[in-house]
């Protein structure tokens, strides 16, 4: 018994102690990465080789299981996808997946195929499989890096996320062809691919999955929401986490229990629930576990990289890792010029899908367990995807500082020399969504030139044509805020939907152009908080103004005159604007505070106080000529 | 020497002057951008431009009636429409000037200040009589502006009047401007003869015989 105490608390030692390699890692070398100007994934990648069994050793082969726990993450990355997706949009979206998506995906196969047979003394099969597996993309670091830079939204990020989506569907398929390649089944491959359903004849397969997604459908239609609204209503918080976790799992079971992947089927619940009241609550309450999973997953597949295997025969894993790249990069960057999109987005389009990706890993397991591919050179697959893996950070990071600023470069000096002047307009706007176009217009129609930054190419484009100097890129870079002329522009306009970006942005700006006016655009009073301690004068809440707004037509529904409602609201807005600056200095005190919840009811507190005084001293008595009477009758 | 010119100007009397100037359209005003301008620098004279200060009439009664005590002279400046002053003025005269403060039982702040409205008009003097297109004098127009200064217990004084700019060509705008300034630096510099000022009908005839 006592043994036992004691093994138990070594076993929870060595699981913590795991937790803690894994956490200090992420902890230590995504800020590495981040301050280096890369992105996340890479970080937590380079996090995984050096905690991984061929540099520091921290973990061994577990890395692998740790990965397919972490895969988990992915499941989770596309449920959230498919809740911001309503329906609508993605039926809009069914031409670029299926296009794109089959395009990409077979011209990859098959290019792989020819070239691998006749290169390589494979046979057929084991060169077929191989193809197969390398053609899919990684969609965790396709998706990850689209919304890390922004780009999500875009015309590149859509059609990036169709042609993931095409792939993650397609390995259903793949897993039901690969036993047939097989000449030998042997006996321990049934738990990979062998469903529940996997005995039943074809058509009532067909039959029962139909019927599971439609249940899916429907059920996230009506059951979904009614289970979410009786969670909702106990009030307890972790419950609704639960919920929502529970939701993510049991769907992703119910899709490994018929074999179709389960990313699809949480993709699915997601587009079903995007329409629903819960879908913000449910955004907030999953995307911890994705990030920490994904995380998690990409130090998984940094420490699965056998580096051994690398070394052993280093020529044939480089410069197949290579052509792999080259090849999976020509074939997207085809199809997307075929698409007529341009260079910018064609070379970030192909970039991002160049990799091959975590399906490659099961794939290739379940290969060797079919005796489709021999074992070393399964390993040396997986080693390379997992190199493929860790080069598109790198290479989305040189495309980035390098090639697009060139492209950019030359096109402008061929458009330079039509334009008349290289005219400096005394505005530049940093971000043209809905709030900086809002600005840009009502500059316009009083005919002030402005300069625009956006990461957009399209939209930059379109506004090119319209007659806006406009630049595509990254707007904290200084090599850009250069070349859209703050050395002579008079104000600038932050106005880009991340308010980090914004802080960003305005830090630089301090330091190169110290007499540039700087308006910002701020979400919240939270943000504004912040930009005030960088001494930032000019800040615009977005949630302040609309809401007064607001509360001065209610103030006019229940019963109180238009004028009256418009100077309290005016009152309010000016007093609220001093409020916000004095609590920001007393909050620097406290900095601890802020990351309790009681915090921010703290300082609601404070500020319903000071609304109550302000608003009494708001209480002007002209016109009133009552009050003039009790004051004369005194 | 130096030391009775020190003690003159010590003597010399300094009426502090606050221009409280309204106009919506100040931009494409010729006459009163050339005022304006002329407007002397001067520590004791302060312009405030209450169109540009408050756009949306939602006026700081306090910081006005500060700026009104620190004072000795006030003008109101501002073009004459519809026969009245712009409507940000009228806002300010019903909020700044309070009960208990500008008038009424303790209402003692503004007494014994002086007051005058300065008028840019497009009609002609001439018009603005009883026989003209206007009908009016400018003085009787004027006289809801007196009858509240005198409730405020002020000294009124005539108005220092514009005419014609309708028509007026550049360098009459720059010899207006030009009277202007040196008007404002009379008023900045010289104690006031209120019954003499009184009685001229614009303060531009009365000034006018103190350039000779």
């Amino acid at each position: 018994m006592i043994g036992f105490q004691q093994n138990r608390i070594n076993m929870e030692t060595e699981f913590l102690f795991q937790a803690i390699i894994y956490l200090a890692a992420a902890v230590i070398f995504v800020p590495i990465a981040k301050k280096l100007g890369m992105s996340s994934i890479l970080g937590y990648l380079l996090a995984g080789i050096i905690i991984g069994p061929f540099v520091i050793g921290f973990i061994g082969q577990e890395a692998h299981s740790i990965m397919h726990f972490a895969e988990f993450g992915i499941v989770m990355m596309l449920f959230l996808i498919g809740l911001e997706m309503e329906p609508g949009k993605f039926w809009k979206m069914r031409k670029v997946f299926f296009g794109m998506g089959s395009m990409q995906l077979f011209g990859t196969i098959l290019i792989l195929f020819l070239g691998c047979y006749l290169l390589l003394d494979w046979n057929w099969k084991t060169t077929l499989a191989v193809s197969l597996t390398l053609a899919l993309s990684s969609s965790a670091i396709v998706l990850q890096s689209l919304s890390e830079k922004g780009l999500r939204n875009t015309a590149v990020g859509q059609s990036s996320f169709a042609v993931v989506l095409f792939q993650d569907i397609a390995v259903i398929p793949i897993l039901i062809f690969l036993p047939i390649l097989a000449t030998t089944i042997p006996e321990t491959s049934s738990d990979i691919n062998q469903s529940l359903i996997s005995s039943l004849p074809l058509w009532l397969q067909a039959g029962i999955i139909v019927g599971i997604i439609s249940l899916i459908y429907f059920g996230g239609r009506f059951l979904f929401v009614l289970l979410f609204k009786i969670i909702a209503k106990t009030q307890v918080q972790e419950l609704f986490t639960a919920t929502a976790l529970l939701l993510v799992v049991s769907i992703s079971c119910l899709m490994d229990l018929i074999g179709i992947s389960p990313a699809f089927g949480t993709f699915l619940s997601g587009v079903v629930l995007a329409n629903s009241e819960f879908r913000h609550e449910l955004q907030g309450d999953i995307a911890p576990f994705k990030g920490l999973l994904l995380g998690l997953f990409f130090i998984g597949v940094g420490a699965s990289i056998n580096f051994q295997l690398v070394l052993d025969n280093p020529l044939f894993i480089l410069v197949f890792g290579a052509i792999l790249t080259l090849v999976k990069f020509t074939v997207s960057f085809l199809i997307s010029r075929f698409y007529k999109k341009k260079t910018e987005e064609n070379i970030v389009f192909a970039l991002g899908l160049s990799q091959s990706g975590e399906f490659g890993f099961v794939i290739m397991s379940f290969c060797m367990q079919l005796n489709i591919v021999p074992i070393i050179l399964a390993n040396q697959i997986m080693a390379i995807i997992a190199m493929s893996m860790v080069s598109t950070p790198f290479l989305q990071f040189i495309n980035e500082r390098f090639v697009i600023p060139n492209i950019r470069i030359n096109k402008k000096e061929s458009e330079e020399e039509t334009d008349v002047i290289n005219e400096h307009n005394p505005v530049i706007i940093a971000g043209f969504g809905h709030f900086g176009s809002t600005v840009g217009r009502l500059l316009r129609a009083n005919n002030i030139k402005s300069t625009i930054l956006d990461n957009d190419c399209n939209q930059i484009d379109f506004l090119k044509k319209m007659g806006f100097r406009a630049h595509y890129g990254d707007a904290t870079r200084l090599e850009l805020l250069e070349a859209a002329g703050c050395a002579n522009a008079k104000l600038f306009i932050a106005a880009i939907d991340d308010p980090k970006i914004n802080l960003s942005i305005i830090k630089t700006l301090r330091l190169h152009f110290p007499n540039l006016k700087i308006l910002t655009r701020a979400r919240n009073r939270v943000d504004a908080y912040e930009l005030i301690d960088h001494k930032v004068d000019h800040i615009y809440r977005e949630t302040l103004y609309s809401a007064v707004n607001m509360g001065v037509d209610v103030l006019v529904e229940l019963g109180f005159r238009k004028y009256t409602a418009t100077r309290q609201a005016n009152q309010f807005i000016k007093n609220d604007e001093l409020t916000t600056c004095k609590l920001a200095k007393k909050r620097s005190d406290k900095m601890a505070y802020l990351t309790a919840i009681n915090a921010e009811i703290k300082w609601l507190k404070k500020l319903l106080k000071n609304d109550l005084k302000s608003q009494q001293a708001a209480n002007n008595h002209s016109w009133d000529g009552e009050h003039l009477k009790k004051k004369m009758a005194k | 020497m130096l030391h009775t010119i020190f003690k003159l100007i010590e003597t010399m009397p300094i009426n502090r002057i606050l221009i409280l100037f309204f106009h919506p359209l100040f931009e494409k005003s010729c006459a009163n951008k050339s005022l304006v301008k002329n407007i002397p620098v001067s520590k004791n004279i302060t312009f405030h431009d209450l169109y540009e200060e408050y756009p949306d009439f939602d006026i700081d009664v306090k910081h006005e009636q500060q700026l009104l005590t620190d004072h000795d002279i006030i003008i109101w400046h501002h073009p004459l429409y519809w026969y009245n002053c712009p409507p940000l003025m009228k806002q300010w005269i019903d909020m700044v000037l309070e009960y208990g403060w500008a008038y009424g039982k303790k209402g003692e702040n503004l007494k014994n200040k002086i007051i005058f409205q300065v008028i840019t008009t497009g009609g002609d003097r001439e018009s603005f009589c009883e026989t003209g297109y206007d009908r009016y004098r400018i003085v009787h127009l004027l006289e809801p502006f007196n009858q509240t200064a005198k409730v405020c217990n002020m000294l009124y004084l005539p108005p220092f009047v514009v005419h014609g700019t309708y028509k007026m060509k550049e360098e009459n705008c720059k010899k207006n401007g030009f009277i202007y300034g040196l008007f404002l630096d009379y008023l900045e510099k010289n104690n006031l003869e209120i019954a003499e000022i009184s009685r001229y009908e614009y303060l531009n005839d009365w000034f006018s015989t103190k350039q000779n």
